[in-house]
């Protein structure tokens, strides 16, 4: 079984690929950032721990979204079940595709909600009670990877595949 | 439902009573103070001093307290922080009350320990550095201040390690005026430096001091009039007296540990009085008299009243808050509604005469954090979860017994949608009967599956948002009708209502909707006409409405336009609303992910430790992960998109003034 015969399955396989890393890679950017200034606050006041850990978490949620579509994919290409189905390398493209805006979106995404979490951090570290609003601005940023994952769970589900 | 009606309360009464009355006050905790301006024949008390000294003494039982966790730390499990303040009898209050001089001069003694603690940790440290300094020299034999004997002279000191003491020897070879002899001694080299000792005869002396400071010779900074070997024992026993005595501060703390319960009682003591001293001291009082007044609740006035008007000889005055007021909000809500009121304030409470949103926002916001998570196993987990602490803790702080009642609330929502959605701990039952019995058994989902029919899910999200949003609107709606602005009530709220509605049933029919909804809906021709006819009724109104406050018609239609821009707002709104969706299939997802890990192990024993091991972790994370989520967008769908529509927030907490307490709460009498 050369490469070039089964060439729809790797461009799907790519595509889950991409939706993992891509997204995983924006959400570690992120976890990353939000950590530093989460870091920084408990040196100062070790109390306020478990707020500063649920805002360094709010970034890592794209990768989540990546390893569900990732997931989605090789279920519905059938790799999950060891009998892996015979795509032809258009829909191989297709889920490729479909497979982009979660990954690319998330990698951005990602980078940009650990930034505005380490600023929520911030908040927090002054202003204790407002951590109900402070944990709103990282998640203004989620809203556009939530919007990505929806077109790449209905756009993978929709490739019809033999 | 409601924000508690205020009511300003004024109390003129005698001096002798003032202590009373207030501590009456105080332990009622129903008044925020607000003292009306001074009038003419009143002063103000000076108590600066006064609540200085009692915060100084309650800072002072803190510290100790301080100390005693730190060396005679209180085992505490990871709950205790739920158990919230003791209760303590009154009696016990007032007796360490009495011994209050007692207890601070325990408290003064612990400081004083903890300082001495301290001090011997410090000097430690001077001397282990000392010691450091010393070691080099550790193998010379005669104290380090010796300056030779009778004929020879001693040089200790150091030098770079690139010099060598035949180098030395050489230079002292060629001294001037005359050549010179010695001998060095190399006590201790490193790669930094070498420690010499140097023996001439004392006719040489100035010669060789001069031939050595030009290598760079240095005597040692520390001269001590020891050997060195000596010297170190010395220091280290020094150390060794520091340790024990810091062993016996450190036992004596313990010796104070039973007096934990009789600083906190006496800490908080003073931060009362402290208080009531702050407040007396903002009191207009005159020669015989003195004036409270402050902000009430209304449904609390006669049981202030009851028991100050009746008991004291005072002028007891209610006035209804006046226009130009900013009275303080407190909200009223039954047990359920009341359990979300965390959420509303941590947005912003309710200003003077706004609508309280948190009984219809509690319905939404259970409903849309379960349908986020959506796990009937999770749900109940979280349900169990917080109703057991809830039960096993019931004196923790309110703020915090609210937070988790919502949480179970919320719980019970997720339970009920797992079922619907049919996912417990995801398809945990499917992948185990078929992994180890062979035989896929499945639990039927009450509704649908999401994730085989995602597009349905999609449309039902969006409907509960549309519902969500014009429930934001009509509240809008009924503030404006309240305040008696009909013609803002039809501008701002029917005709978007119109517009909207009309555009949303255009849709219904269309075959966008169809392609999305996989079925397509027809609608009887009257209520297609009807759908466009709400439309444009919808789009003129607002179109000329708009700008209404506007004279000039050019920037009224602008302004008009510009309204109706704001169709994008709602769309985009709207369609936030689909992270019901991809949360949800999130949950579900990512549970069968570990699941489907889980079964990898195959059949057999190993495969059913490798598959709980997997379950238990991956599941724990799962729902840790998915339950942060579902706050987090919870109180985004309710702060942004719901909130968006009508309120605005603002209002200051009620802060009345009562027996404000860190450790322990007083049982009150009767």
């Amino acid at each position: 079984m050369s490469i070039w015969s089964n060439l729809g399955l790797v461009y799907a396989l790519l595509g889950a690929a991409v939706a993992v890393f891509l997204a995983g890679a924006g959400s570690a950017i992120g976890v990353g950032i939000a950590g530093q200034a989460a870091a920084g606050v408990v040196t100062e006041d070790p109390s306020k721990f478990a707020k500063v850990l649920i805002m360094q978490l709010l970034p890592g949620t794209q990768g989540i979204y990546g390893l569900l579509v990732g997931f989605i994919t090789l279920s519905n290409i059938g790799l999950l079940g060891g009998s892996p189905k015979a795509l032809d390398p258009q829909t191989g493209l297709l889920v490729l595709a479909a497979c982009l805006p979660i990954g690319i979106v998330g990698l951005i995404s990602g980078k940009y909600q650990g930034m505005t979490s380490a600023a929520a951090i911030g908040i927090v570290a002054k202003k204790p009670d407002q951590f109900g609003k402070a944990m709103l601005f990282p998640a203004m940023v989620e809203t556009y990877a939530i919007l990505a994952l929806l077109i790449s769970i209905l756009a993978v589900n929709a490739v019809p595949l033999p | 439902m409601a924000v508690l009606q205020m009511q300003r309360i004024s109390i003129c009464g005698l001096k002798k009573d003032r202590k009373a009355i207030l501590e009456k006050i105080q332990s009622l905790g129903v008044m925020e103070m607000n003292q009306i301006a001074d009038d003419e024949g009143f002063e103000k008390m000076d108590t600066v001093n006064a609540r200085q000294s009692f915060e100084r003494q309650a800072q002072a039982a803190d510290q100790a307290l301080m100390v005693l966790d730190t060396y005679a730390p209180l085992k505490k499990s990871l709950l205790s922080s739920l158990e919230g303040k003791a209760l303590v009898e009154k009696s016990e209050f007032a007796q360490a009350a009495d011994d209050k001089q007692e207890i601070i001069r325990k408290a003064n003694v612990l400081i004083g320990k903890s300082k001495e603690i301290a001090e011997a940790k410090a000097n430690i440290l001077k001397i282990e550095n000392q010691i450091e300094a010393l070691t080099p020299w550790l193998a010379l034999d005669v104290p380090m201040n010796l300056a030779g004997t009778k004929k020879t002279a001693l040089l200790i000191g150091t030098v770079a390690a690139e010099v060598a003491p035949e180098t030395i020897y050489n230079r002292l070879a060629q001294a001037e005026p005359e050549p010179v002899g010695a001998d060095i001694q190399v006590i201790y080299s490193d790669k930094d430096m070498l420690c010499l000792a140097v023996i001439c005869l004392k006719t040489d002396e100035e010669t060789v001091e001069e031939v050595l400071r030009a290598c760079g010779f240095a005597k040692p900074a520390q001269v001590i009039t020891n050997t060195p070997a000596r010297q170190k024992a010395l220091l280290e026993a020094e150390i060794e007296k520091l340790n024990k005595e810091i062993s016996e501060a450190e036992e004596a703390v313990r010796g104070y540990a039973a007096s934990r319960k009789e600083l906190e009682l006496v800490s908080d003591y003073f931060r009362t009085r402290a208080e009531k001293y702050e407040v007396l001291g903002t009191l207009p009082q005159s020669q015989r008299t003195f004036v409270i007044s402050g902000y009430v609740p209304r449904r609390y006035v006669r049981a202030l009243s009851k028991a100050i008007e009746e008991k004291y000889d005072c002028v007891f005055d209610i006035e209804d808050i006046k226009e130009d007021e900013e009275p303080p909000t407190l909200l009223s809500n039954n047990s359920f509604s009341s359990s979300v009121e965390g959420v509303l304030e941590s947005y912003g409470l309710p200003h003077k005469g706004e609508f309280d949103p948190t009984t219809i926002m509690s319905f939404f916001y259970v409903f849309f954090f379960g349908m986020m998570l959506s796990d009937a196993a999770y749900g109940a987990i979280i349900a169990i979860a917080c109703f057991v602490v809830l039960k096993k803790f019931p004196r923790m702080s309110e703020s915090m017994h609210k937070s988790l009642k919502m949480f179970m609330f919320c719980g019970v929502s997720t339970m009920v949608w797992g079922i619907l959605f049919g996912g417990y701990f995801g398809d945990v039952i499917t992948v185990v009967s078929e992994t180890f019995f062979g035989k896929a058994v499945t639990v039927p989902a009450l509704w649908f599956v999401p994730l085989d029919n995602p597009m349905q899910l999609l449309i039902y999200s969006l409907a509960f948002g549309v519902v969500h949003l014009f429930a934001g609107l009509a509240i809008k709606g009924y503030m404006e009708l309240k305040e008696g602005r009909v013609l803002d009530f039809f501008c701002d709220v029917v005709l978007w209502f119109a517009f909207l509605i009309g555009l949303i049933l255009m849709l219904i029919p269309s075959s966008i909707f169809a392609s999305i909804a996989q079925t397509q809906i027809v609608f009887p021709p009257v209520l297609n006409t009807l759908a466009k006819a709400l439309a444009i009724i919808g789009a003129v109104g607002l179109l000329l409405m708009s700008g209404r406050e506007n004279k000039n018609p050019v920037l009224r239609i602008a302004l008009g336009a510009y309204d109706i821009y704001n169709i994008t707002g709602w769309l985009s709104d709207v369609l936030s609303y689909s992270r019901l969706l991809a949360l949800g299939l999130a949950t579900g997802v990512i549970a069968s992910v570990v699941n489907t890990m889980g079964s990898m192990f195959g059949k057999g024993i190993m495969g059913v430790i490798g598959f709980v091991l997997v379950f238990l972790v991956g599941h724990t994370l799962n729902l840790a992960i998915n339950l942060l989520g579902a706050y987090v967008h919870t109180n985004r769908l309710q702060f942004v998109e719901f909130f968006g529509k009508f309120y605005e927030g603002g209002g200051k907490p009620f802060e009345p003034f009562k027996t404000d307490t860190k450790y322990v709460d007083i049982k009150e009498e009767n």
